[in-house]
């Protein structure tokens, strides 16, 4: 009962799950021109593509990426030998599970008549299959922890999917092994199979010395040596009522070697019902597993596969715009998250400085989704996807070296375009207008200013290079602001740039941190170094602005930390 | 002569022509090229955004080419200006130098100090040298003058980038004239293209380049040349939009020096890739003299 509500309750979240998942490709607009197209005209375009394409010489490609590319993996095998293995053996292991074993009732069983999951092959069977998996998840762990393959970023969406999956293959295994040797279990098989009324005493303590000393049962009472002509009787038994339908434990190899390891502790495990506990374990953290699918990484096993196969057929400038719109938005849930365009990506190396995940592509393309399908980001979460986004330098490495093509440089043009209509454009022309407005005495009109504040632990942070410190030898003869282009470009450029080049060295040395900071003169320098190569002094004026730039997006930052928290 | 070859993150995808002129230029010059895949963002685009994640950046790519014992040769001057400075920054800091490294070593890397960082221009000056390159330029151009245009992160701040003299430089303008063409004065050949404020503030940005566009025609220029990723966009790319967006017309159009170079070299133009710049140069086959 509870068994059979459990699974149609995970069922019905998987089923429903899927569909809001699928829905997400329809509705989801990614480019400029997707945002006039209506959901519903996604929909039918995509129905009529897909059973025109169905129809036509196209499904040739079809079946040959769906072979190739879907079920052999070929994509990855092209890539990584190591990497191809321990995912077919994962996914393929997993899959021989499910549908032998898992399904059994509505697949093996209907197969072959005299299907019994405790005979062989079956029996065996399940344990090679586990083994597979095991194998697939042994490479995949190696890879990710010992081997120096570079893997940047494991997030809880791998850490979830791999714990799901370790628990169901554990609590299997140790199912099996505690079956194996718990008496209680074999006490349910001779009443429902054996035949033997309770006074045949003898033959059914011949039938339990056989199955101890044969099947690995623990039994309190009835322990060995035996004679040769119980075990001979307990044999014959065997063969009459068990042995149709069950092989030797020894088959279930892993199973059996549980069971070896646990026979010390056979008795009280039998006592407290632990095979029934690992059961209920077993199957639900199936069933978790099953509800948690959508939801989960492990929907790349449907997105991924829809992507290899709708890029396979569809045509740039042929397709259907709609249907282009529909397959940007499924490059977002077709991602396996396998970090080839974080290990490739060419700023990636910024993280260690910049610890923003978004500047990470498969974190990035994750942060693209949220920001799509929830709405009311915080502002701290779109100033970090902002952030990453922009530290970006377009170079369209992590493209070139997605396995499954997803186009990511065009995904992060539009992240952009996004993030600038939600009023979030490229940090520095954003700084440009948000620091303008955040220094006040920047702005004052008189021009006359208090030697306060002063923020003595404002020069403390200009601590980036030894060149900011130069600005200390500044002895105010202006000529870094007499030979910079930009000043000689305005007619008056003191009304535009706020403070000229000379002044913001001399703020410095007044520790005027609202002044250095909000001046314009920042965003409009042109960093072409002439200032600082006239400067007598070797005041190193350019990279002075470097820093104070810097500094003040971090000032920027950091506001919003404290206002997040008031 | 063996150098690292240091494309950056643009060339290969916005600028093929420049690697592709670049290679088949020095390849006739007898300079050996190494490609290292694993190098990766010069740091240019983070300075204004974090100091040290700036110089982490360009020391991982020092350190991959220190690795192999090689030289590197950096094709764009903001690339090469920032793989200079941030040489000479762990040169000078020994806490900082301390502190990349301490990052560096989770990938088996050390930054030493023992790198030379070399702008494709340097190297054709110095290690190649003007009298080795005129004795391949076979059809040396004739009546063609060219608005050399230095770029600012090459020449400035001079003791760290040591390109030429920042106040007279003449390296480019020898590279220029051993072609045979004229390498004029112009008033701001020394000055910024406007490239670093394109995408910040592209007003002021195209302001720069359709100054420095206009001065380089009035002077008498057929062509401006350059030896930067982003000053050719400026003047290629950013000329056209000017065109559309400002109506500014001062057709004149911008060749890579190693395309220039090349052409009279008799090296292929496809090769040189003259059809793939945005404003086409084509013409300028018209002044080659003859064999």
């Amino acid at each position: 009962m509870f068994y059979t509500i459990t699974l149609y309750v995970s069922l019905a979240i998987f089923v429903l799950g899927l569909i809001y998942r699928i829905s997400n490709w329809f509705r989801w607009k990614i480019g400029p021109d997707d945002t006039v197209i209506a959901t519903s005209t996604r929909i039918s375009v995509a129905a009529k593509a897909i059973l025109s394409t169905v129809f036509s010489a196209k499904i040739r490609i079809l079946l040959r990426v769906f072979v190739l590319d879907v079920l052999l993996q070929g994509w990855l095998l092209k890539k990584d030998f190591l990497r191809w293995l321990a995912h077919m053996c994962i996914y393929g292991g997993f899959m021989l599970l499910l549908l032998m074993h898992g399904l059994d009732k509505l697949i093996t069983s209907v197969l072959f008549d005299d299907y019994y999951s405790t005979l062989n092959p079956f029996m065996f069977l399940r344990d090679f299959f586990g083994l597979i998996v095991i194998v697939g998840l042994g490479i995949a762990l190696y890879r990710r922890l010992i081997s120096k393959a570079p893997r940047p970023k494991t997030t809880s969406v791998d850490y979830y999917a791999i714990i799901i999956l370790a628990v169901i293959m554990i609590s299997g295994v140790l199912l099996e092994g505690t079956k194996i040797v718990s008496h209680s279990k074999y006490q349910e098989m001779v009443e429902e199979y054996a035949g033997l009324g309770e006074e045949e005493t003898e033959e059914l303590r011949a039938l339990e010395a056989y199955w101890v000393q044969k099947f690995g049962v623990v039994s309190s009472e009835v322990k060995g040596p035996f004679d040769k002509d119980t075990l001979e009787q307990g044999g014959q038994l065997h063969e009459m009522s068990c042995a149709e339908c069950h092989s030797r434990p020894q088959w279930a190899f892993i199973g059996y070697g549980v069971a070896k390891i646990v026979r010390p502790i056979a008795t009280p495990l039998d006592r407290g019902n632990v095979h029934t506990l690992l059961w209920y374990l077993h199957f639900l953290a199936c069933f978790l597993g099953l509800a948690y699918l959508p939801f989960s990484k492990f929907f790349h096993i449907f997105s991924t596969p829809v992507y290899l196969l709708v890029n396979a057929v569809m045509e740039e400038g042929k397709s259907d715009p709609a249907n282009i719109a529909t397959r940007k938005a499924i490059q977002l849930d077709a991602c396996t998250h396998c970090g080839d365009c974080t290990t490739r990506c060419s700023v990636a190396v910024a993280f260690n400085e910049i610890p923003n995940p978004n500047i990470l592509p498969s974190e990035k393309l994750a942060a693209f989704r949220a920001l799509l399908s929830r709405r009311g980001l915080s502002e701290q979460r779109l100033k970090t996807i902002q952030e990453g986004s922009y530290i970006c330098t377009d170079c369209r490495r992590c493209t070139e070296v997605c396995p499954i093509g997803i186009n990511l440089e065009d995904l992060w043009l539009n992240l952009e375009r996004h993030l600038t209509g939600l009023g979030y454009p490229k940090p520095e022309a954003w700084a440009r207008k948000a620091i303008g407005a955040d220094f006040v005495s920047a702005r004052l009109k008189d021009k006359t200013l208090a030697l306060t504040p002063v923020d003595k632990g404002f020069l403390g942070e200009l601590t980036g290079s030894a060149q900011a410190n130069t600005f200390s030898v500044c002895f105010g003869c202006q000529n870094c602001t007499n030979v910079c282009p930009v000043v000689a470009h305005y007619e008056n450029p003191k009304e535009v740039v706020g403070l000229l080049p000379h002044e913001i060295m001399h703020c410095l040395a007044l520790k005027n941190r609202d002044l250095a900071l909000g001046s314009m003169m920042l965003w409009d320098c042109l960093t072409c170094y002439i200032c600082q190569e006239h400067c007598p002094q070797g005041v190193c004026v350019t990279d002075v602005l470097y820093e104070l730039k810097s500094l003040a997006l971090k000032h920027l930052k950091r506001k919003d930390l404290t206002e997040e928290a008031a | 002569m063996k150098f690292a070859i240091f494309l950056g993150c643009n060339i290969p995808i916005r600028l093929k022509q420049y690697e592709t002129s670049s290679r088949a230029v020095l390849r006739e010059l007898g300079v050996t090229l190494v490609d290292i895949p694993e190098f990766n963002c010069c740091g240019y685009p983070l300075r204004n955004i974090d100091f040290k994640a700036f110089v982490l950046s360009s020391a991982r790519n020092l350190a991959l080419a220190e690795r192999q014992n090689l030289k590197m040769m950096v094709l764009c001057k903001c690339g090469y200006g920032t793989l200079r400075m941030a040489d000479h920054l762990m040169r000078e800091d020994a806490s900082l130098r301390e502190e990349v490294n301490a990052i560096l070593a989770k990938e088996d890397l050390k930054y030493e100090g023992n790198i030379e960082v070399k702008h494709l221009l340097t190297v054709l000056f110095r290690d190649v040298g003007i009298e080795a390159i005129k004795e391949k330029v076979i059809r040396p151009y004739e009546n063609l003058k060219i608005a050399t245009h230095y770029g600012c992160h090459a020449l400035r701040p001079s003791r760290v980038v040591q390109f030429d003299d920042p106040v007279a430089p003449s390296l480019f303008d020898q590279l220029v004239e051993v072609t045979g063409a004229e390498s004029i004065e112009w008033p701001t050949k020394l000055e910024c293209c406007g490239g670093p404020l394109l995408g910040t503030h592209d007003e002021l940005s195209y302001d720069f380049t359709d100054k420095k566009l206009a001065d380089a025609k009035r002077a008498g220029a057929h062509y401006l040349t350059t030896g930067c990723t982003f000053c050719q966009v400026q003047f290629d790319t950013v000329q056209k939009v000017l065109e559309s967006e400002r109506g500014t017309n001062h057709h004149i159009p911008s060749i890579l020096y190693p395309q220039l170079l090349g052409l009279c070299m008799g090296i292929d133009k496809d090769v040189l890739g003259l059809d793939s710049n945005q404003i086409d140069i084509t013409g300028i086959e018209d002044f080659l003299g003859s064999h």
